[in-house]
């Protein structure tokens, strides 16, 4: 098993790699750069040019750009590190700012979570703990009380959440609850108060809640048909210690393989909505730079999220392996 | 053909017997299509996804307006069933959805907005579903390094976040030579089919593996088939439950990649020919109304209703198409 561990995990890096090498080519071919090349426009004088190139390394061949992108680069007779110790080098917009400073470095004297990464990060915590607070009650009953109403209605519920994407929903709950009852503003002044949260983290949380709520009901309808449930009832325990020490714990398993990929997909899944709604976030960060055609911005937050999507993915195998003892993975 | 070999085994040694076909003669296509039929939701579903077809298809003929023209002076007049809007705006009836900000007909737009979106969900599908279908087949029949190579290969693909990938194509080729063709489109295509055609492969791939043991391919062989024909003729018939199923769940996440483009400004270029053939998508429509979003929420309404309802019609019908294929899995999704 361990051995399947490592080379699950050694498999991260020929993918990271491409997907930095498939990014970095891709952009590299974009048009445009640190300045505008379109000849109708005011033309930077070649000198500023030079030295433009020289700033963001442009003058090198490209497999050069490219290792010092990603590993890192001797400049000065000083080695600076490239993408793999964090540095996503300089923004084309944004003047004297690095990607990682954009998007990690919170505003001044605040902590850490007041920086971009850190809204995203907590709103996808929010909409999480909504999605397992409210997905797993409600796929318990149903499951308690399969082929009833209840039952029915949380499955179409469910159906719904699975298969609309997020951002369209978002754009229901704000017609209804912004634009018709006027409950909530659609973009908040501010947002230090924790009831304008609410919105943005029902809309994220909605796809990841109907899964929850699916998955757990399904699970918990496998449980109900094991002889061990049987022969608690026929020990005669109460029905309540039957439910939450038999049945539920048992069927908990595969939804919580299911929630570590969620959580991942949460924080890199938000960048519409958070858009829509003005969120101060990465994902809206990088919808931004994709408007500006701030090519390093983009580059950098996609190499981000591209890390983030593959430890993900990683880590459902690993946490399947440790949680369900059934499960022998043979290489 | 259970029918048949149950009764041979019911019979008693020794003793001839004649085989009758009682039933009118079957095979899996008819059986399965007749179980889809007798689905409710997935018959709602077909429904749906052929009225948002014709309507693609016939946009031209259904539109009250033309989508492009602008109306002076009716700008950002409300749908019909809102009675004033907060800057004292009516509806006119004359246009069922309002006017958006350059006072163009919202419904003429969202219906040639269908155009796009099947387009997208239906054509990529149709090369995946070819591409990967023959890739698999051969993989999985042929098997070796070849098919050592394409596992390889969709693991990187499967692991390569495929969103991120969609994205910055659109951004590097958008102003290259292909990605002006078609409006566009032709580069999303294009993107599109080369994440998506991987999915197939492995799924056909899987079938054919458990299929070549199978008697009746055995059978084929004995009498001298060549390789092509058992693999065209008698695994490929056997495999199109999944991948129709694939088909399926395919067309909708092609829809929402298109929503999310066109929401990112990254989809159709908007044209400048007032009877050009794809004018509008339900995506870029969502970004007009996103800009919007205070004066005037109700466009975003409609493509968000639309894409909602083809979305919600293909799971439904992709749910039927399953419990069609395999009874014995009904319920279990």
């Amino acid at each position: 098993m361990t051995g399947y561990l490592i080379r699950r995990f050694l498999w991260m890096i020929p993918v990271l790699f491409t997907v930095a090498l498939v990014t970095f080519l891709l952009m590299h071919n974009a048009p445009g750069g640190p300045w505008d090349r379109d000849p109708s426009a005011r033309q930077v004088d070649p000198n500023t040019q030079r030295v433009l190139n020289e700033y963001y390394g442009l003058n090198k061949p490209l497999w050069q750009q490219f290792t010092a992108y990603v590993f890192g680069d001797i400049k000065n007779g000083k080695f600076v590190c490239g993408a793999i110790c964090g540095n996503l080098g300089p923004s084309y917009r944004m003047r004297g700012m690095t990607i990682q400073g954009y998007l990690f470095d919170p505003p001044e004297g605040k902590p850490f979570w007041y920086s971009r990464f850190g809204y995203s990060l907590r709103l996808a915590v929010i909409a999480m703990l909504l999605a397992v607070g409210i997905g797993i009650p409600i796929g318990i009953i149903s499951a308690l009380k399969q082929n009833t109403m209840i039952d029915y209605l949380s499955l179409f519920i469910a159906t719904v959440g699975i298969s609309v994407p997020n951002f369209v929903i978002a754009i229901f709950l704000i017609i209804i609850f912004a634009s018709m009852l006027h409950w909530v503003s659609i973009v908040p002044r501010s947002w230090d108060q924790i009831d304008v949260w609410i919105l943005p983290a029902v809309v994220l949380g909605f796809g990841t809640l109907a899964r929850t709520t699916r998955y757990t009901r399904a699970s918990m309808l496998e449980v109900i048909r094991q002889d061990y449930v049987r022969t608690a009832r026929a020990k005669g325990l109460r029905e309540q210690l039957v439910i939450f020490r038999h049945m539920i714990k048992n069927a908990m398993i595969p939804v919580v393989t299911l929630l570590f990929p969620a959580f991942a997909g949460l924080i890199t899944g938000s960048f519409i909505i958070e858009t829509m709604l003005g969120f101060p976030g990465m994902g809206r960060a990088y919808v931004t730079a994709i408007s500006q055609r701030d090519y390093s911005m983009i580059m950098g937050t996609t190499l981000i999220y591209g890390v983030l999507i593959v430890i993900a993915n990683l880590s459902v195998d690993i946490v399947y392996v440790f949680l369900d003892p059934r499960i022998r993975l043979t290489d | 053909m259970a029918a048949t070999t149950d009764l041979s085994k019911s019979t008693p040694p020794g003793k001839a017997v004649t085989l009758e076909v009682t039933s009118p003669k079957r095979d899996l296509m008819a059986d399965a299509f007749y179980r889809l039929m007798r689905n409710k939701a997935a018959v709602a579903g077909m429904v749906v996804i052929f009225v948002f077809l014709m309507v693609g298809l016939f946009a031209n003929f259904i539109v009250p307006h033309n989508p492009l023209k602008i109306n002076a002076g009716k700008g950002f007049l409300p749908p019909v069933w809102v009675e004033k809007t907060t800057s004292n705006k009516r509806p006119d009836p004359n246009f069922l959805l309002g006017t958006d900000t350059l006072g163009r007909d919202v419904l003429s737009r969202t219906i040639y907005g269908a155009r796009v979106s099947m387009l997208v969900g239906f054509l990529p599908t149709a090369i995946i579903l070819v591409v990967g279908t023959v890739i698999g087949l051969v993989s999985g029949y042929v098997g070796g390094r070849l098919d050592n190579l394409l596992m390889r290969f969709t693991d990187v693909v499967f692991a390569f976040p495929d969103l991120l990938f969609f994205i910055i194509v659109m951004i590097s080729l958008r102003d290259t030579f292909i990605g002006t063709l078609l409006n566009g489109l032709f580069l999303l295509f294009v993107a599109l089919a080369i994440v998506n055609w991987v999915g197939v492969a492995r799924i056909v791939r899987g079938q054919v593996l458990s299929l070549k043991e199978k008697e009746f391919v055995e059978a084929a062989r004995c009498i001298g088939a060549r390789d092509s024909r058992i693999m065209f003729r008698h695994i490929l018939p056997n495999s199109l439950g999944p991948i129709i199923i694939t088909a399926a769940v395919t067309i909708p996440n092609m829809i929402i990649v298109e929503a999310i483009l066109g929401y990112l400004g990254l989809g159709l270029r908007p044209p400048t020919d007032p009877n050009a053939f794809f004018i509008t998508s339900w995506g870029a429509l969502m970004l007009e109304g996103q800009t919007a979003i205070n004066a005037q929420p109700w466009l975003l309404l409609s493509p968000a209703i639309c894409v909602a309802l083809v979305v919600l019609a293909f799971t439904f019908l992709g749910d039927g198409l399953r419990d069609a294929f395999d009874p014995r899995m009904k319920g279990t999704s």
